[in-house]
């Protein structure tokens, strides 16, 4: 038996299932133990229209070359591994769906992949989520209230739930944060996904700490940096309105300035 | 490689991990190591909600949920601990409400629960709306509330080091106990040793020995692994739970909650067959009868799709509110995968693989047991890599999320009360030699074989041999196929031979762990001649009380010697099995037919 070929671009061992088309997926690889820099490398992968990214990404670490290196687990939306710039967009690999990708009239169709920005590049898809979670932590992402706890649940209205309700479903997957232009150009911006976390707190009925968290975010690398250009919004793979909410924990600064 | 000191070390950081965490940190100086970041871990995708008595909606009790509990599993269940998990139920909710967790709220502000399946009021008489939920979303909830926690508390997370062993040491009693830890650093390649007196497996279970499952690519039974290798006992292996509602042909989760809110299964036709099945309560019947009733209407011709492959699950009656509002996930995942839209249309479904009730015996406490009785000093495990048993034969839904809360905070208490009784034994001569050599094993290996054809060859015979119907022939088909790529794993080789984020050579570690655990499973399903809980067997279908009301305990018989031929040097991969029983605990309930 021959050994495992070599690691290839040679994609021709890669199951192609029937009714599948051949697309091209560029990828940009970095090993930092033998690149100087990211390049970008092609991969012409069997593709059927419901796969997702993600199960042609694997094709090609498992068929043609296993050092390209990505997170993912769940691979439904669910646990936020698989953040990247598909087609310069940030998306979860495992919703972005090959049938939305595939060019008008049977041209051939080309998907680009590449890590998200802001954060370094470990190798290939992988960065450095370290600096993410320091700013999530530094907003104190956690119930604070004061004083006797009650000896059942504390109650609270259907309606001061649902005041909250949209900034719980941040999975930390970091589109929102990695796609903002203002992170990119100085990261000790707090960014998108750290005020989403503040703000389920803030607006929170049974929190005693908003003001705390006011304060954090009232720094000159807190909310203010915003420049509103709704690039977190639409990066969001929870459909959270992320724009929306850093406005509201603004207004929340003035209305308790006046 | 590097070493480190802590007093308790727990091995991963999904639900149960950081319930422990959250309570071995105030005590105890502790260290999570997980190979995802703790937010990436599955408890996340879990969906409908979290049982308890709280009665907030209508009458309940926690003996009441007991015995759907003991009832669900089939009467495998140790009522004593089913018990404990019931009561205790109550409080967990409670602490994750106080800790901030976001459940849906009644109109009094009291948190909101919703129908689930197998859990009834009064032994039966009727569904009981006994879960509390945070939309469909109440695993991610739990997930982030715990993370908070953590944060909140300090703990110290080393993320994406993957434990690949655990080492035993002789203390000055003659005692065998647990002293440390080692693991691969992946974005290093670095051997890490963590000396600890406690360590806490809660390292989830192994899904991805099935091709359809719900389960994340990452469940892979580290924790199980690792433990078996040691020529410890892993309980109950032969029961393993598939979700009735997978999204067809994809194996997503669709939460048995939408069923809860009053979702029906329909067959080609329209009819709805659980009323034939389970008279009483229908579609919400325990998951094991329902995934066998969607088997069997499949298998009768009565499937739907153009292979009559699926049945339906149907939505379109509850309204597009209560879709948004309730269950907005999963309407999400049925629109964006299969790109149906069920507000509109029912949705394709078949059973999935989605649970391990058995993994590492543990006793109430959550000490890992080292045959039917024995704690091990030092060693602990909970969640869905432990087997308490709260789950016998069938969990129920909902259970899971109270099972790693309740049973992830008794051993974290526990973890750390010992730590803070004794002191560190040192750790054994040698202590990341086998961890060193399969790693440097993989780096240099040029064998012909590739993990990923190994990988779909077990996926594949386990969904055709050994999923929710199994038969003496199918089993022992599916136990010389694992056996046969278990002699071909000798031969694997990784392309990459780096140091930085080297997840080629993980997925060829983890791939040695579904092989055992899958090897385990179909062995022990071979042995029991009976059909129970998450257990069918076509040729013996009914329930023997006689012969196998007993839990199930394989071991590996290790060899005297180390094995040099073995694969990647790893000695206990290649033992062969032994099968022993331990007595089920009974306490209040006597056996009785199931029915529903």
């Amino acid at each position: 038996m021959t050994a495992v070929a070599e690691p290839t671009n040679d994609t021709s061992q890669i199951p192609a299932p029937e009714g599948s088309v051949t697309i091209t997926v560029k990828i940009l690889r970095f090993n930092p133990e033998i690149d100087n820099e990211p390049h970008w490398e092609s991969y012409d992968v069997p593709a059927l229209p419901t796969d997702r990214v993600l199960n042609l990404l694997m094709n090609i670490k498992n068929y043609a070359d296993g050092t390209l290196s990505f997170r993912r687990s769940c691979a439904h939306g669910i646990c936020g591994s698989d953040a990247m710039q598909i087609n310069g967009i940030n998306r979860l690999a495992c919703k972005v769906l090959v049938k939305d990708l595939l060019a008008k009239d049977g041209k051939p169709t080309t998907v680009s992949v590449a890590p998200i920005k802001g954060l370094p590049t470990m190798k290939d898809l992988y960065v450095d989520m370290e600096p993410f979670f320091e700013a999530f932590r530094s907003v104190k992402p956690y119930l604070i209230a004061y004083g006797n706890e009650p000896t059942n649940e504390r109650y609270q209205s259907a309606a001061d739930r649902e005041r909250f309700d949209d900034t719980t479903k941040c999975i930390l997957c970091a589109c929102c944060t990695s796609s903002c232009p203002v992170y990119w150009a100085d990261g000790s911006y707090f960014g998108p996904a750290a005020i989403v976390n503040a703000h389920r707190f803030i607006f929170d009925s049974r929190d005693e700490a908003s003001e705390e968290r006011l304060d954090i975010l009232n720094d000159t690398e807190g909310v203010w940096r915003c420049r509103t250009t709704f690039n977190c919004t639409d990066a969001c793979p929870r459909g959270i309105q992320v724009t929306k909410a850093i406005q509201e924990v603004k207004r929340a600064l003035l209305f308790k300035r006046t | 490689m590097q070493f480190h000191k802590y007093d308790v070390v727990i091995v991963g950081a999904g639900g149960a991990g950081m319930r422990a965490a959250i309570e071995a940190g105030q005590r105890s100086r502790t260290a999570v190591l997980t190979k995802l970041y703790p937010t990436r871990s599955h408890t996340g995708a879990a969906q409908g909600g979290m049982c308890a008595a709280l009665a907030n909606v209508e009458e309940d009790n926690w003996e009441w949920h007991t015995f759907d509990t003991v009832k669900g599993g089939d009467y495998l269940t140790d009522q004593d601990a089913a018990e404990i998990m019931a009561k205790e139920a109550i409080d967990a909710v409670l602490d994750l409400e106080k800790m901030g967790l976001p459940f849906n709220r009644t109109e009094e502000g009291k948190i909101d629960q919703r129908r689930f399946g197998g859990h009834t009021r009064d032994h039966g008489k009727a569904a009981v709306r006994r879960a509390c939920y945070a939309a469909d979303r109440t695993g991610h909830m739990i997930l982030q509330t715990l993370y908070q926690n953590c944060v909140k508390h300090g703990i110290e997370f080393f993320n994406e080091f993957y434990v690949l062993d655990v080492t035993m040491s002789t203390n000055e009693n003659g005692e065998q106990v647990a002293s440390g830890a080692v693991a691969y650093e992946l974005a290093t390649g670095e051997i890490h040793v963590f000396q600890a007196k406690s360590i806490v497996f809660a390292t989830g279970g192994f899904g991805k020995v099935f091709k359809t499952t719900s389960n994340a690519h990452t469940l892979t039974g580290d924790g199980m692994g690792i433990y078996a290798r040691k020529g410890l006992p892993l309980e109950d292996m032969e029961f393993y739970q598939f979700h009735p509602t997978g999204l067809a042909g994809l194996g997503i989760l669709l939460t048995e909650g939408a069923r809860g809110e009053g979702a029906i299964l329909r067959n080609e036709s329209g009819e709805r067959f659980m009323e034939r099945y389970a008279p009483t309560i229908k579609d919400l019947a325990p998951r094991d009868i329902v995934a066998r009733s969607m088997v069997l209407e499949v298998l009768e011709g009565r499937g739907a799709g153009p292979e009559k492959d699926y049945v339906f699950l149907d939505c379109t009656h509850l309204g597009e509110e209560v879709l948004e509002t309730k269950l907005p996930d999963i309407t999400e995942f049925a629109r964006t995968y299969l790109g149906v839209d069920p507000v509109h249309e029912p949705v394709p479904v078949y059973p999935t693989a989605h649970y391990a009730m058995g993994g590492i015996p543990t006793n109430v406490k959550g000490e890992a047991l080292q045959d039917n009785d024995t704690a091990i000093r030092g060693l602990y495990a909970a969640g869905e890599a432990a087997c308490v048993s709260v789950h016998g034969s069938n969990r129920l839904g909902t259970n899971s999320l109270l099972d790693i809360n309740v049973f992830g905070r008794r051993a974290g208490i526990a973890a750390a009360e010992y730590a803070n009784d004794v002191d560190h034994v040192a750790l054994p001569e040698g202590s990341a030699t086998m961890v060193q050599g399969m790693v440097d094993h993989l780096r240099t290996a040029s064998g012909g074989e590739r993990v990923a054809d190994i990988r779909n060859a077990l996926q594949q015979t386990m969904d055709t041999n050994a999923a929710v119907y199994r038969t003496e022939d199918t089993l022992k088909q599916a136990l010389s196929d694992v056996q046969a790529l278990k002699e071909r794993y000798g031969r694997i080789a990784v392309h990459d031979k780096g140091k930085r984020y080297n997840t080629d050579l993980l997925e060829a570690v983890e791939l040695g762990f579904l092989l055992d655990l899958a090897e385990m499973l179909v062995n022990a399903a071979l042995a029991r001649k009976e059909s129970r809980g998450g257990h069918a067997r076509e040729d013996y279908p009914d329930r023997d009380d006689t012969n196998f009301l007993r839990h199930s305990m394989t071991y590996k018989i290790l060899p005297e010697e180390e094995d040099p031929n073995a694969p990647l040097g790893l000695t206990g991969f290649t033992a062969d099995l032994r099968l022993d029983y331990k007595p089920v605990v009974f306490t209040r309930y006597e056996p009785m037919e199931r029915k529903y």
